[in-house]
């Protein structure tokens, strides 16, 4: 059995989450047929690229309207993360829906420049299965222009100028704003938790 | 990277053998490397493009970011090693010969993909982007002055600028701190500091005086001269906020 289902959103670079599941010994396939994606056993919904495009990707495979739906374990990284949301100020595009909220830029400063590129740590966070066993501070590697707002379904928040989410979870869907498998020891973990999920 | 080897050289010359690929890969994200960045030195001189079997075999077992250089002249080419499993592409030569690769590049993977590395010497007119600088004998001014180019690249959509100081490049004597304040004023994007790390201090030194968002350096790790883990450790003891 396929351990995870990684959504085929069209972006490049799907080789780095393969291969991360790979070294943790998890199979995984790469579809966007709506069938596949109902019967996986878990989801992952990464994302590389602009949220309009990628919501134009997820709406031509007719997996739009099959996303919200689901009832297993979804994480989506990154920009998966952020379309979880209702809408992305980036290309002002309606999104899933999964997660009340709009996804905003960022906004540079002198000293913090956009997009955001480089390794912050957790300070706090919820409880949570996917979180377990990451010790204090645990370290993420993180690239984005775009943010979730911190919110009721924000599990753990990160600080870069100002304060967002990195963690996010409702129900079955979860959410993290940074790359788990570009993470090393912290990445693996999550990703660990995810397939106990 | 030289054929399918890693290699060093002083002030961009006398390139000499490090070390094989993987072994070294694996070694730097053991001791806690945040990123590492792969030249390939030949490739532009050469008017060839990167080889990808490397970039797989690396994507399979790096859990850290990496960035690949050398050669990149089309999205086609990018799109290759992107797919391959890097995490961002960075273009020098082929970005001063054709500017709108940059714009072209950022539009198709967005600008968190696209670094600009420059290759940057002090002249009597200010500072001066070379390009082709893998082969010495190749090596030229573009013509192009650094802090208008940092401009101009961040504006077709660069994510990040990777400025090396050529003057200090492998001499271990320190990155050069003046031009790395000089383009710091006009970099809105992360910039990360290359050439001339000797020392810790030359380190803390980019950070706390020019402002770099990172430090990229290569000999003082590949001879052993300073391991990054106790680098981050002093760092830290600076103040700086780095990843244990």
């Amino acid at each position: 059995m396929i351990d995870a289902l990684i959504i085929d959103s069209g972006g490049a670079n799907l080789a780095s989450l393969q291969y991360a599941f790979a070294r943790l010994g998890a199979t995984t396939c790469v579809s966007a047929a709506p069938e596949a994606v109902v019967a996986a056993r878990r989801v992952v919904l990464p994302g590389v690229g602009s949220a309009a495009d990628a919501m134009r990707r997820l709406r031509a495979a007719g997996l739009a309207g099959v996303l919200p739906k689901l009832t297993q374990p979804l994480l989506g990284i990154c920009l998966g993360m952020q379309l979880l949301f209702e809408h992305s100020a980036e290309g002002e595009v309606e999104c899933l829906g999964i997660l009340p909220q709009r996804v905003q830029r960022l906004q540079p400063s002198p000293a913090r420049p956009v997009p955001h590129m480089g390794w912050n740590c957790l300070p706090t966070a919820e409880a949570d299965p996917l979180l377990e066993g990451l010790g204090a501070l645990p370290y993420f590697y993180f690239v984005h222009g775009y943010a979730a707002p911190v919110g009721p379904f924000t599990l753990a928040p990160v600080e870069y100028g100002e304060s967002f989410s990195a963690v996010v979870r409702r129900a079955n869907f979860w959410g993290v704003q940074f790359h788990p498998e570009r993470s090393a020891a912290a990445g693996a973990r999550v990703l660990t938790n995810f397939l106990r999920l | 990277m030289r054929d399918g080897q890693v290699v060093k050289g002083v002030t961009f010359r006398d390139h000499r053998v490090v070390g094989d690929i993987m072994s070294l890969a694996t070694r730097y994200r053991e001791e806690g490397a945040d990123e590492l960045v792969f030249y390939d030195i030949t490739a532009s001189p050469q008017g060839r493009s990167v080889d990808r079997g490397w970039v797989r075999r690396v994507a399979r077992v790096l859990d850290i970011p990496f960035c690949v250089a050398g050669g990149i002249r089309t999205v086609a080419d990018a799109e290759a090693v992107l797919n391959a499993g890097a995490e961002k592409i960075s273009i020098n030569s082929p970005a001063l010969a054709d500017p709108d690769l940059i714009d072209a590049l950022s539009q198709r993977f967005g600008a968190q993909c696209v670094v600009v590395g420059i290759d940057s010497q002090r002249t009597p007119e200010g500072y001066r982007a070379y390009q082709l600088t893998g082969d010495p004998t190749r090596s030229r001014p573009s013509g192009r002055d650094v802090l208008e180019w940092v401009r101009e690249v961040q504006a077709r959509g660069a994510g990040e600028i990777v400025l090396n100081c050529m003057g200090s490049d492998g001499l271990r004597s320190g990155y050069d701190i003046e031009q790395l304040r000089a383009v710091r004023a006009v970099c809105h994007v992360p910039l990360v500091a290359s050439g001339g790390a000797g020392a810790i201090e030359h380190f803390a030194a980019a950070f706390t005086q020019a402002g770099v968002d990172a430090a990229l350096a290569a000999s003082v790790f590949h001879t052993g001269a300073i391991t990054i883990s106790e680098l981050k450790r002093a760092l830290r003891g600076c103040g700086i906020e780095i990843r244990p």
